[in-house]
Order: C-alpha cells, then structure tokens, then sequence
C-alpha cells in the first residue's frame, strides 16, 4: 500500500503528489466554505431571533430552504442553473472561467450558504439560551440595538455554541467531497482517478479514507482546543473527568460477571 | 437567456416519478436497515460486549469521519469481493448498483442512528436496569420490553429527523449513475437539454417533500411523545 505514493503516474508526479494536490483543494473548499458559512451563518441566525419584521421572515426562508434541498441538487443549481438565471454577461463570466476556478466557485459558495443555515440555527439556539434579562439590561443602558448583538449577546452565544458548531465543521470538510461530481478535483476525486488509473482501488481508497480520518481527528482536536480556550469561566459546567480506560481485559471479566448474575437470577 | 418552458417538466413527469419511487424506496430500506443495525451497535456498545463494544465504537467513528461519498465508492469496490469470499467463488460476483445503494446507505446510516440511540440508552435511569434484574428478566427481555420502547420513543423525533437527512442524502447514488429523482431529473436534462427547468424541478419536489415531513415531525414532538 506504501509503494503508491511513490509511484510515477503518467503526467510524471508521485501519486502521492496527486493525493496532496486532492487534500489541498478538500481543505481550500472546507476552509473559505466555513468562512462564508460562518460570516453568513451569524447574520442570519441574529436575524432569526428578531420577534417579527421582515428580516425575520427571510431568514426563516433561508433557513428552511436551504435546509431542506439536498446538497447535490443546490450544487446542481449553483452550476448548472444560475448562470442561466443571472444576466447573459454575468451567467458568460461564469460559465467561461477557466479550470478549476469554473468548478471551485460555485461549489464554495454552495458550502458556504449551505453550511451558513445550520450555522444559523445554531446561533439562534445560542442567542435564545441566553437570559432575556441580559438583552434588556443592556437596551436599558441605552446600548443600540446593533451594539447589544455585537457586545453583549454574540459573544456570549458564540461561546456557549462552540461544541456543537464542532459537528458543523466535521459536516463541511466531509461534505466537499459533493464537488467531485461538478469536476472539482478534490481527495475523493483523485482516490477514484488513482484508482482507475493503476487498478490499485484498495490503496487509492486506503489512502483517501486515512486523510480523512487524520482531518477528523486534526478537526476535533483543533475545536476542543477553541471550546477550552473560549469557555466562559464559571458559566459552563466544569467537565466530567475522563473516565480511566479500563483495559479489555478487565472489562471482559466484569462484563462476563454481570451475565452470570442476571443468568443466575433467571433459573432462580 | 432562452424563456423557461416548465411543460418540459410535465412530459418528463413519469421518469421522475419513476426516480422519486426508487428514492422513497431506498430511503425506507436503509431506514430499515440502519437503524436494526443501529440499535445493535449501541447495544454492544451498551452492555460493553468484549470486542464486539470496542468494534462497533470504531465502525461508528470511521463511518462518521468520512463522506458518504466514499463510502459508497468503498461499497462498491468491496461488495462483489467480500460476496465472492463469502460464497466462496474463485472470482468477485458482480453485485447490482441497486443492492449495493441500499446495503450502503443502510450501514452507513446505522452509525448515525447508532449515535443517537446510544444517547437515549444513556438517559435511562439505573434503577429501571436494576428491576428488571431483580425482576429476573434476562437482558434480551429487558431491552425488548423495557428499556428500547421508552428509548426509541424518546429519540423519535431526532431518529425521524436523521431520517429526513437521509433521504436527501439518497441524492448521492447520482455517482453510481443510479436513476433516482435526482438521477431522473439530470438525465432529462441531458436528453431535452432543459437543465434549468429539470433541476429547478427536482429541488422544488425534495424542499416540499422534506418541509412537509419536518412539519410532520414537529407536530409529533408537540404532541408530547413521552
């Protein structure tokens, strides 16, 4: 399974080189795709916790909405159907970039919106978790409405969302794997070329499956990381120490004690 | 642009039902599928069966650190071997894309399923296990009909909402040229050349098919499930 990385392929790079080339272009969509969705995400999500209002009413749509059309098909529709929607000139520009640029647009900005409405229903949940009297007090101080969000109730709520926006980003990084059927070349994308090219699927696959589980592992990480250094001290419940792992051998034993007792209590 | 004509979508309405059906049909099989396997995965995991426990944690976390995507590309790489190692045939036996759709998204969904109902299993009280114990019910009984009723019922509405997940994630099966909606809709596209439409077709018939099933599972979890 080694020997593939250092392989020749026939454009003269390692395969090796190829699977990088696959994880550069995962990471790139994952990253500014978590931007955008992040950026996006917090607007909407303080939209939504508006009582009424129009802007209350869009973001409700943009939420369900773009919760509710699988990914393929929006990336479909960012691909195929905007620049027919969009203005000759500007659905021209889109359609003529050159490669890969043509491809990676539409599927950042399909990560990005996509992610961006879980990240806002996220950020709402956070914002409504939040005492009601915080919003007040701060109204009372004669605060600005615009200032409350960003001084108050935002980083309070972004805080507290840490842990569960760590799915999101395990979502985003697994979900650009979507582009490859737009042409985007991403890990996947190369596994499957590598594969069709040396007939070594195992390997190709075995080589794309350990990236991404180095990215999960690497993703997890890097979030707890931001959980702890962004916890509010003194809010959040302290957390439970880790349980020691017992070896298996131990827990084989007491597992097998415990059938013998609920087994002696039977025939009884 | 050209107007758009959505009475291409109408000639093309029996095709695309043809692929809403596989879709429905392959959402429900690994529906199915996914959550019996799910609810023996954390049930292994539950009782701490020896290696079967620490397995089935690592069957979960792989299956969740990876795109579905490849997962299926896994599937169908494997499945004609390990079939071919099973019956014992000398060379890997050609496995459909359709029984292989449906084997895929059914064990890839059981990790999820897995996840959640590991975490109802957890909120049970002690005492419940103790009882049944004492009760000198044996652990196949106490699961079937003490313990599993009150879980499933009290995940229902997150089960039914990874349920929603998955059938839009059934869209997938687009990269095993399967025809489902989806599949339907683009290859459609590809004859009449009517991409706009057809796509905008296909989103339109998912968004109202998930709206409505979310509505649904709301309305359920208001009327109280407990």
């Amino acid at each position: 399974m080694f020997d593939l990385l250092f392989e020749r392929a026939p454009d003269g790079r390692l395969y090796g080189e190829w699977l990088l080339s696959g994880l550069f272009w995962t990471l790139a969509l994952a990253g500014l795709g978590w931007a955008i969705a992040f950026v996006v995400g917090v607007a909407v999500g303080v939209a939504r916790t508006r009582a009424g209002g129009a802007a209350a009413v869009a973001a409700r749509l943009y939420v369900e909405l773009f919760r509710n059309i699988p990914l393929l098909v929006q990336l479909f529709l960012w691909y195929f159907v905007l620049p027919e929607l969009l203005p000759a000139a500007a659905g021209t520009w889109l359609k003529q970039m050159p490669p890969p640029w043509g491809a990676f647009l539409p599927a950042l900005l399909c990560l990005g919106f996509y992610t961006a409405a879980r990240v806002a229903e996220q950020v709402r949940a956070g914002i409504e978790a939040l005492p009601r009297g915080q919003g007040e007090a701060a109204a009372a101080l004669g605060l600005s409405r615009a200032t409350v969000f960003r001084r108050i109730l935002l980083p309070q709520a972004l805080r507290m969302i840490v842990p569960t926006l760590t799915s999101e980003v395990m979502n985003i990084y697994k979900n650009t794997s979507v582009a490859l059927t737009i042409g985007v070349i991403e890990l996947t994308a190369q596994a499957r070329q590598i594969s069709e090219t040396t007939f070594q699927t195992f390997a190709a696959f075995g080589w794309a499956t350990v990236i991404y589980l180095a990215l999960a592992l690497v993703a997890y990480q890097a979030m707890e990381l931001v959980d702890r250094r962004l916890q509010i001290p003194g809010l959040q419940p302290a957390r439970p120490a880790k349980l020691r792992a017992r070896s298996l051998f131990a827990r084989a034993r007491s597992w097998f004690a415990r059938a013998r007792f609920v087994g002696a209590g039977e025939r009884s | 642009m050209s107007g758009i004509d959505f009475s291409v979508v109408w000639q093309a309405a029996p095709y695309l039902w043809a692929g809403l059906t596989f879709t429905l049909s392959l959402t429900v099989a690994a529906f199915l599928i996914g959550i019996s396997v799910g609810t023996l995965l954390a049930i292994a995991q539950h009782l701490q069966v020896p290696v079967l426990a620490p397995l089935a944690r690592i069957y979960v976390a792989v299956m969740r650190s990876i795109p579905l995507i490849m997962v299926l590309f896994w599937f169908f790489f494997l499945m004609p071997v390990v079939v071919g190692y099973v019956t014992g045939s000398p060379r890997p036996v050609p496995v459909g894309a359709h029984a292989t759709a449906y084997i895929t998204f059914g064990l890839f969904e059981a990790a999820y399923y897995c996840e959640i109902i590991r975490a109802g299993l957890r909120a049970v009280p002690r005492g419940q296990y103790e009882a049944c114990r004492a009760m000198s019910m044996s652990p196949f009984l106490t699961y079937r009909l003490v313990i599993l009723p009150q879980v499933l019922r009290a995940v229902g509405p997150i089960v039914l909402n990874q349920t929603i997940v998955l059938f839009q994630d059934t869209s997938l099966v687009y990269v095993l040229s399967l025809t489902d909606l989806l599949g339907a809709a683009a290859k459609m596209a590809q004859i009449n050349g009517r991409l706009v439409e057809m796509y905008l077709a296909a989103a339109l018939i998912y968004l109202v098919i998930s709206t409505l099933a979310s509505q649904i599972v709301t309305m359920l979890k208001r009327r109280s499930w407990r």
